[in-house]
Order: C-alpha cells, then sequence, then structure tokens
C-alpha cells in the first residue's frame, strides 16, 4: 500500500528530459516543456554563460572585487528564473547572479555588489528579486516570510528560494522548510547542489541519500533533477511552482550540478578536486547538451544560433561599458540609509566626512 | 505594565490590519508573561499566532513579511532565547534597509522580556542591550514606567526602522495610575523623572526604580539627585543627557548590565567628551560585575542596588564631605 511517505520522496535517481550528449528524450516522469519554452530557455542559457564568461574577465581585468562564478550550473539558474510568473519573488544568493539577470536585472546593477560599489544595485521591488545574500540560508525565512505575507493579502505570489548544498546544514535551512510546511507556505525551496561548499565535498556535508531527502522529516515533497538538463530543471522547477501556487504548500527541488570554476577568484579549486572531475562535468555541459538537442529536433539553425549568440555579445558590451563608467559612490549613502531619518549622532559624524572632502577638494596643496 | 503593553498591542492591531503578533505561546496562552493575553481571541490566527519553536524563523519569517508590507511585532520570550535569532537581527533586519539603500527596509518590532531580579533560573536573566545597541540600524528602547510601555511600544510599531524592544521583566508587574491616551516623549527622547541639582543618576529600564529610590533616601541626607531615564539608548539623547549632567557637574550611571563593554560604559564616554569641562568628579558607573548572570539565590549581587547608588554618590569627590 502507498503510504504518505511515497508522495514526498523524491526518485532514486534525479529526472532528467535529455541525455548527456543531448542526443536522445529520455523516458521520464516529468513533462518535456514545449518548444518555445526551450528555444527561450536555450537564448537566456547562452546569455547565462556570456555572462559568466565576461565577469570572469572582468575578475582578471580588475573591475570587478569578486565573482562567485555558476559556470556549469548556468541551467538551473535560468530554469529557476523562468519557472516565475511576473508577481513571484526570487531570492538569490551570491552565487545567482545568472538567475537575477535571466530574472529582467540589468547586470551592471548586478555587478554593483561585486565591484564593491553598494551591497545591492538593483531596486528589489521594480523585478521582485530580493537582494542577494551572502551569509547562507537566511533568505530562505525571508522567503517564507514574503510569500506568508502574500498569502494573508490573498495574492497568488510564490517565492523561489535558491540555496547550495552548504545552506542545507544551516539552521535557517532546517526552520525555513519547518515553518513554510507549518504554515502551508508557497515556497519552492531549489537547492543548487554544486558538490563543494567553497572546499568542502558533499560527502562531509551530509550523508542523507540525497539533499531533496531532507524535505520528508518536514512533510515537503523533494524532488531531484538533473541540473545540466536544462529541458528537466524547466519541467520540475515548474511543476513545483504551479503545486505551490495552486496550494499545496512548500516544495523542495534538488538539483545535481557542478561547479566549473573555483569557488570565486580568490579560492584554489586544485587543492580539494581532481583535474579528471572536472573533466568528466564537461562531457554533461549544460548549454552543448540543449544546443546538441535543439539542432537534432530542428528547432535551432546556424542563422537563430548566431541571432542569439550576438544578442549575448551585445549584453557583454553592455557589461563591459557600464563597467567602464565608473561614477564614484556618494558619500551621504553612508549615512542615508541607516534609519529611516539619520540620527543626531550619524549627522554629526556626516558632517565629519562632508567636512575632510570639502578639505580635500578646495584646497588640494594643502599637504605641501 | 503588562497590562498597558497589551493594550498597546491591541490599539495598533486594531489601528493597523499589517500589524501581526506571533512568536513562542503568544498565541491562545497570550505569552508567558501574558503580553499577548486575548489578542489570539480577538484578532484570530491569522493576526495573531503561534510559531514553531525556533528564534531565528520568527525573526527571519518577520523580515520577509515586512519586505511585503506587513508590520510584524514577534516575541523572543526570554533575553537568552533571543540569541539564536541573532543572524537575522544583524545580518538582516539592522541591514535591509541600508543594503538596498532604502528600497527595502524592515520594519518590526522585536519585544525581548530582558534583565534580572525575578528569582529566575539560568539563560532567562540576561541584559542584552549591549549586543543591539552596538548594531547600527536597530533602534534600542525599554520602558521604565507604565505609561512608557504603553507610549514607546506604540512608537516602535510605527516605526519606520526595527526597533529591539527590551522589557523589563521584573517591572512586569509594576502599577501605576495613568491615561495611556497620554502622549510621551518620542523614541530618542530622554525623560528627566526627578528634578536635582546635586548629581545626575543616569538610568533606564529596570535600574530605573533604584535610581529613583536613592534619590528619594538621599533627599532625606541632604543631597538633591537629578534621576534621568534614558527610556531610548538607540538614538541616544546626549542633548537632555548632557545638559542634565551640565546642571549637577556630577553623574552615576546605573544600569544592570555587566559593565565591561556596556551602554554604560558608552555613556560614560559620551558624558565626558561633551561635559568634561563642567564635571567637578569622573562619571561613575553601577553596573553588574563581568559575570555570566548568577543564580537566583546570588543575583542580588549583580543588581545595582541603592546602597550601591548611594555608595558611588559619595564617591563623587564632594567638597563638603
Amino acid at each position: 500500500m502507498k503510504s504518505v511517505i511515497d508522495d514526498l520522496l523524491p526518485t532514486d535517481e534525479p529526472l532528467a528530459c535529455i541525455s548527456a550528449d543531448g542526443t536522445a528524450v529520455l523516458d521520464s516522469q516529468i513533462d518535456r516543456p514545449n518548444d518555445s519554452a526551450l528555444l527561450a530557455g536555450y537564448a537566456a542559457l547562452v546569455r547565462a554563460r556570456r555572462l559568466n564568461d565576461q565577469a570572469y574577465a572582468l575578475v582578471r581585468q580588475g573591475r570587478l572585487a569578486v565573482y562567485p562564478s555558476s559556470h556549469g550550473q548556468e541551467a538551473c539558474q535560468v530554469a529557476a528564473a523562468l519557472a516565475l510568473d511576473d508577481e513571484d519573488w526570487l531570492f538569490p544568493t551570491y552565487r545567482d547572479t545568472a538567475a537575477v539577470v535571466a530574472r529582467g536585472v540589468d547586470p551592471v546593477e548586478v555587478f554593483v555588489l561585486l565591484k564593491g560599489d553598494w551591497h545591492s544595485g538593483y531596486d528589489p521591488r521594480r523585478h521582485r528579486v530580493a537582494p542577494a545574500t551572502t551569509p547562507l540560508a537566511t533568505q530562505l525565512l525571508h522567503a517564507v516570510g514574503l510569500a506568508h505575507a502574500a498569502q494573508l493579502r490573498g495574492e497568488k505570489t510564490v517565492a523561489m528560494a535558491l540555496c547550495g548544498d552548504g545552506a542545507t546544514s544551516e539552521g535557517d535551512f532546517h526552520e525555513a522548510l519547518n515553518f513554510a510546511a507549518v504554515f502551508k507556505t508557497p515556497v519552492v525551496f531549489f537547492v543548487q547542489n554544486n558538490e563543494y561548499a567553497i572546499s568542502v565535498p558533499l560527502a562531509r556535508q551530509s550523508v542523507a541519500p540525497s539533499l531533496a531527502h531532507k524535505g520528508i522529516g518536514y512533510g515537503i515533497p523533494g524532488q531531484r533533477v538533473d541540473g545540466n538538463d536544462l529541458a528537466a530543471v524547466l519541467s520540475v522547477l515548474s511543476s513545483a511552482v504551479a503545486k505551490a501556487r495552486a496550494g499545496g504548500g512548500p516544495q523542495l527541488v534538488e538539483a545535481h550540478t557542478y561547479r566549473m570554476q573555483a569557488h570565486t577568484n580568490a579560492d584554489d579549486a586544485t587543492r580539494y578536486r581532481q583535474d579528471a572531475d572536472v573533466e568528466a562535468w564537461l562531457t554533461r555541459d549544460p548549454l552543448t547538451r540543449i544546443e546538441t538537442f535543439l539542432r537534432a529536433e530542428g528547432l535551432l539553425d546556424d542563422e537563430l544560433a548566431a541571432s542569439i549568440t550576438a544578442e549575448a555579445e551585445e549584453m557583454a558590451g553592455h557589461i563591459r561599458g557600464g563597467l567602464n563608467t565608473d561614477v564614484p559612490p556618494d558619500y551621504r549613502h553612508l549615512f542615508d540609509h541607516v534609519y529611516a531619518q539619520p540620527t543626531a549622532q550619524l549627522q554629526e559624524q556626516s558632517a565629519v566626512v562632508a567636512d575632510e572632502l570639502e578639505r580635500d577638494t578646495t584646497d588640494p596643496e594643502a599637504d605641501l | 505594565m503588562a497590562q498597558a503593553l497589551n493594550q498597546a498591542l491591541r490599539d495598533a492591531m486594531t489601528d493597523d490590519d499589517s500589524v501581526l503578533v506571533f512568536g513562542e505561546d503568544v498565541g491562545p496562552l497570550g505569552g508567558v508573561f501574558r503580553v499577548t493575553d486575548g489578542l489570539n481571541a480577538e484578532f484570530g490566527d491569522k493576526r495573531c499566532f503561534d510559531t514553531p519553536l525556533a528564534e531565528s524563523g520568527i525573526v527571519g519569517l518577520a523580515v520577509g513579511l515586512a519586505m511585503h508590507g506587513m508590520r510584524p511585532v514577534v516575541e523572543m520570550q526570554f533575553d537568552a532565547f533571543a540569541y539564536p535569532a541573532f543572524e537575522q537581527v544583524v545580518s538582516h533586519v539592522a541591514k535591509l534597509r541600508n543594503r538596498t539603500r532604502g528600497a527595502l527596509s524592515a520594519p518590526m518590532v522585536i519585544r525581548v522580556p530582558f534583565a534580572g531580579g525575578i528569582g529566575g533560573v539560568e539563560h532567562h536573566c540576561d541584559s542584552s542591550e549591549a549586543y543591539y545597541a552596538h548594531t547600527p540600524g536597530l533602534h534600542v528602547v525599554t520602558p521604565a514606567t507604565v505609561a512608557d510601555a504603553y507610549g514607546l511600544l506604540r512608537a516602535a510599531i510605527a516605526s519606520p526602522d526595527p526597533v529591539v524592544f527590551l522589557e523589563p521583566k521584573k517591572l512586569y508587574w509594576s502599577k501605576e495610575e495613568v491615561d495611556l491616551t497620554r502622549p510621551v516623549p518620542p523614541i530618542g527622547r530622554a525623560q528627566v523623572l526627578r528634578e536635582g541639582s546635586d548629581a545626575t543618576l543616569i538610568a533606564y529600564g529596570p535600574a530605573v526604580p533604584p535610581a529613583l529610590e536613592a534619590a528619594e533616601i538621599a533627599a532625606q541626607d541632604g543631597r538633591s539627585l537629578q534621576v534621568i531615564d534614558v527610556r531610548s539608548i538607540v538614538p541616544f539623547d546626549d542633548e537632555t543627557v548632557c545638559k542634565a549632567v551640565r546642571s549637577t557637574g556630577r553623574a552615576v550611571v546605573v544600569a544592570e548590565a555587566t559593565g565591561f563593554a556596556s551602554v554604560a560604559s558608552e555613556i560614560v564616554a559620551r558624558v565626558t567628551e561633551r561635559c568634561f569641562h563642567h564635571l567637578a568628579a569622573p562619571v561613575r558607573r553601577v553596573v553588574g560585575f563581568d559575570i555570566p548572570y548568577p543564580p537566583p539565590k546570588l543575583e542580588h549581587f549583580q543588581l545595582p542596588s541603592v546602597d550601591r547608588i548611594l555608595d558611588a554618590v559619595e564617591d563623587l569627590q564632594w567638597e563638603d564631605s
């Protein structure tokens, strides 16, 4: 007899739609997204890869202070954004720049954080994208709270909360799952398991059969998906969003993927993983996989591919241009947004900086 | 005082549909100190509700709710139980406005029953104000009177900024006949509770009653002590406090928390920096020892007693003594 737990358990293997080499459609328990969704996903994936490449180059040029790359994980990034409707909210982490851009945020605004101008460069309300979080798993609770607020207001909003494998060890991950389940909140928890939390492998993070299994303890259905299969991730996330929106409560999805580059430019990945592993994952590249498939299906030809690439190239040019024009941040921002109204103490401190600046600009030779 | 807080919550919830009260045991039970008594029955489970037992979850949930237009008022039940929520408070509640340059904010009230003097067992009597006061982006207030309990809580709920609202546990049962609708000074203003000309006692929260009592006794001995209730630790009212200290030239800061790196230390520093030439003596502190809060049978040693306050006053280099 089927038990309640059976409805919550993920499949033994991650769900996949398209074979790793992109040549076959697999028998699957999930619906293959329609052709236009796949093409839109492909175009977003090309942009996401270009974004990662461009950011990597900008770090090397010193234009970006740091970049946590999602190279190799782009199918997850793109699908997270595309699975949402306009009224939904995305709660990204520092590694989810490509997801934020796929949601429609100007990449130049996203890079404000990473180039060091300010913590969040985009307007979270306009795109319904929360500011990216650096502490791990804390934002999962915010997603639950926001979705709960939307529920109280009678809105149909779903919150998509992103995190990595390391974050599933944090207390807030567990509190968020439990709160969402108890309040039956429409949240999709999407774990991008890329095998390493900086240098610590998954085996040191958890011995659960999978991270998706962690849903069971909270009464949340979990699902595993091949994170390098754009069609599968799109399908599984869209279905999770639909279930949450329909009142099915929170959903947990774990994507199995791999971070092809180091944690950030400050990290030496060769100290903790083997080149052979990285090379093995190269054969499962999400971009090659969907492209091979779309071409075989006759959905993509050289001309369309070229125009999509050109559009991604245009975005890269826009990023370079945006990061070349360096507007110095205004010192008043230091004090303007600590409280709704600056306190007397902050006004005094602001005046100190203003005075220092005044002395700097009016008498450049004062120190001579 | 507990009733005044209860009335403040009820009135705020009546005036504004977005005000939500939640936490551990705040629903049908009405909170372990009964501050939320009757709210669940009156406003229903959507407005006043029990959560799972997880403080970080409670505060993190409040962040998301506040992002989407709700006005959460959460209870931490006891001071030392709030520590699991500290990351949410410091990294998100306090910083959301700043991180987003004002695009988002997290206005909420975090109610923390704090400090000792009630014979509580371990982890029930911490004075945690310095942790919060040290965190930019938070307002930190603590009422010492029944009128302030009502007025400050209403102001805290209405504030566009997050407020850590420290409720002195030993004052929950304090009684005072007051017209709750009478206006009280806003957040950010200290209050002179007793006029005096010889020295200024600066206190807040649970330290206010012993300061007032000390002033009363001193008056019988011919010393005229002024008593200031800080009320709002952040923002701090330098103006009122310094004006008072300048008028007397002597000051003692009274607080229950351990003294090292404390709010009391900060007040001494501020007063000294601003009033140095008006001071006839170094500013003294009467504060808790630098020890974990002691068990109930020893806690009276830790609390700022009237005698200790009077001793400190006598140490203020009086020319006639």
